[in-house]
């Protein structure tokens, strides 16, 4: 079982402080924390598992820039063999659909029975790069996936619905299969593995090894173009409660108290 | 005339929310772009479910195939790419859920059709499509146009729009369309519905509900937080990463992919407020956020906010509830 894990490298930002860049079009990354993108995470953590259990090989891809070499080591100490890091001036301002071009004029030439993908990144979030890349790729595919048995030729696949309900489909390999969050649970690094994993090689192609033109790629390239970042509008008239933390503690209870909770 | 297609979802017998959510902001762009408002329904027996859609539509578009008894989305993508070819629709809503994840990038791409995903807010003007959507979980908006098409596609959030029926019903024209499949779909199959597992606790039966998030840090932090929990006798509930890591039972969960929740009272600790998150529990009575970062989301949809850390306020607030109850911690 050979596999394709597309994963990305993305700024933590649900805990630290964003600001919008002079261009208004982009947040300022300076000070960000970067790791592998959340959704990737499970999709790696599969196919080691799926590797461990049927043998193959695991190959993590990436398009980025020099500094996704951190996720693409955390790949390999994680259990993958082979590394490949798409980097390109030219590939910067990719949206979703231009970026699916870029893996899949390198996955094509790879040889593979499954190729996973996170179902969306935690950054952009467009939920589009997996399917897109099936359609080109001209494999089934399938998205939101909490659970995957692979059977002679098929893959069983439990998919995420609404408020909790899920959908068994079978699906032919190979296949493109987008995962869940808590499809599984990932492990820590080993010390052994990032030593080993220091030991592998990351494959570094450029535009030029993409057989792709400059038009294909980067915003000329892109469904979107980014106009103009803001800060969400309040749906509520929020009170903040101020103070050192026994007096805010206070207050709390005087409201729950006030309204009848207490 | 030029047209809006608004795909219809439904499931188990029922139209979906997202439907009348797309139909009521396609409704608008229609009035003011001059288009067909069209509304398309794919399934095994849809016939019924057509007249309701004619309400809201000028037009519906109805293919019925034993084939597309359940949601398969290469079945779709076959159906759609023949009738978006013959309609040429200037604008195609998908919802942003599920079946719309699964279906729409790969049907856009398939078409050569630019597509925006998860779209808050859209508007056409002239042959320009600008959309509002969501970054870095919903601490960015971001306004975006399209690359220049004759036809767009954009995949809507749930609960993005609110459904308005029109004050009079459209009574679109019902026209049967023939699916065009002429054999099984052997790719991708359908097997059957998982239901989750009964659960042992109804959350959504709670009056008082106190959900923790990511911001808790650790399992062994869950105890404190209950036994705060239960000064007030509220129950406890949580965003969906305390599940993934398996801290608690899939049951406790809030949101879009857990339970939607309206109790008097809703406590969020150490939640951010992703839009999947909120969509389960802003309809609460009373929200009181308590998060260390300033510009958390979910301040904006709370009617108290306390910026500090939880660990912090938690053990005080619990005294000062038992000295409010007149009790000895
Ligand atoms: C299809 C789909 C369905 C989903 N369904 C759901 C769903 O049903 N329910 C759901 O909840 N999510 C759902 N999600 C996930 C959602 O997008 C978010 O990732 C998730 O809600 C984030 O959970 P969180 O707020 O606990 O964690 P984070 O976003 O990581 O936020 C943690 C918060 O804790 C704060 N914090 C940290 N430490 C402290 C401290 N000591 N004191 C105070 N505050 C602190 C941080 O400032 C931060 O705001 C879904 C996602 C997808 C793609």
């Amino acid at each position: 079982m050979d596999i394709v894990v597309c994963v990305k490298h993305v700024p933590e930002t649900a805990e630290a402080e964003l600001k919008i860049d002079a261009s208004g079009k982009g947040i300022e990354k300076s000070g960000l924390v970067f790791y592998i993108n959340e959704w990737d995470d499970y999709a790696l953590e599969e196919a080691v598992r799926i590797k461990e259990k049927f043998g193959g090989t695991v190959t993590a891809i990436t398009v980025g820039a020099e500094d996704s070499d951190s996720t693409l080591r955390k790949c390999l100490a994680r259990g993958a063999d082979k590394a490949i890091r798409l980097t390109d001036p030219k590939f910067a301002g990719s949206d979703g659909y231009a970026t699916a071009k870029i893996l899949y004029s390198v996955i094509k030439n790879l040889h593979y029975d499954l190729v996973l993908t996170g179902m969306q990144a935690g950054d952009d979030g467009y939920a589009m790069v997996g399917p897109i890349l099936a359609e080109m790729l001209g494999i089934p595919h399938t998205t939101m996936a909490k659970k995957i048995e692979l059977e002679a030729g098929v893959a069983k696949v439990n998919r995420e619905l609404e408020g909790g309900l899920e959908e068994q489909l079978e699906i032919k390999l190979p296949a493109l299969i987008s995962v869940q969050t808590g499809i599984n649970e990932p492990c820590y690094v080993s010390i052994m593995g990032i030593r080993k994993a220091m030991q592998k090689e990351i494959n570094v192609m450029t535009l030029a090894d993409t057989g792709l033109s400059e038009a294909d790629m980067g915003e000329t390239g892109s469904w979107l173009k980014i106009e103009k970042l803001y800060v969400p509008p309040a749906e509520k008239q929020t009170e903040f409660l101020k103070g050192t933390p026994d007096e805010v503690a206070a207050k709390v209870a005087e409201i729950l108290k006030a309204r009848g909770f207490i | 005339m030029p047209e809006i297609f608004v795909l219809a979802e439904h499931r188990q017998g029922q139209i979906r929310d997202i439907t009348y959510e797309m139909l009521t902001k396609a409704r608008e762009i229609a009035e003011k772009a001059n288009l067909m408002l069209t509304a398309v329904i794919l399934g095994k027996e849809v016939k019924e479910k057509a007249k309701t859609l004619a309400e809201y539509a000028k037009k519906v578009l109805v293919v019925e195939d034993a084939k597309l008894e359940n949601f398969n989305s290469d079945a779709y993508q076959k159906v759609l790419v023949n009738l978006m070819k013959e309609y040429k629709p200037t604008l195609t809503l998908i919802g942003h859920t599920s079946y719309g994840i699964e279906l729409a990038p790969r049907l856009a791409a398939a078409l050569n059709m630019p597509l925006a995903t998860d779209c808050i807010d859209l508007a056409l003007e002239g042959d320009t499509l600008t959309v509002t959507r969501q970054m870095y979980g919903g601490k960015v908006n971001v306004n975006a146009t399209l690359r220049k098409a004759e036809s767009y596609m954009v995949t809507v959030r749930q609960a993005a729009f609110t459904t308005q029926k029109p004050v009079t019903p459209l009574n679109g024209e019902i026209i049967e369309k023939p699916s065009l499949l002429t054999e099984e779909i052997t790719t991708k199959r359908f097997i059957q519905y998982i239901l989750p597992p009964p659960g042992g606790v109804d959350i959504t039966a709670a009056e008082k509900l106190v959900g923790i998030g990511r911001g808790i840090k650790d399992q062994s932090n869950i105890p404190l937080i209950e036994d705060f929990a239960k000064t007030i006798g509220a129950v406890l509930a949580c965003s969906r990463p305390i599940v993934d890591k398996g801290w608690l039972p899939n049951d406790r969960q809030v949101g879009s992919s857990g339970k939607t929740v309206k109790p008097k009272l809703y406590i969020a600790l150490g939640i951010s407020g992703a839009f999947q998150h909120v969509l389960g529990m802003k309809n609460s009575d009373l929200i009181i956020a308590i998060n260390k970062d300033p510009n958390a989301p979910i301040f904006s949809f709370s009617d108290y906010g306390v910026v500090e850390d939880l660990f912090k306020i938690i053990p005080s607030l619990k005294n000062k509830i038992y000295e409010l109850k007149g009790q000895k911690a």
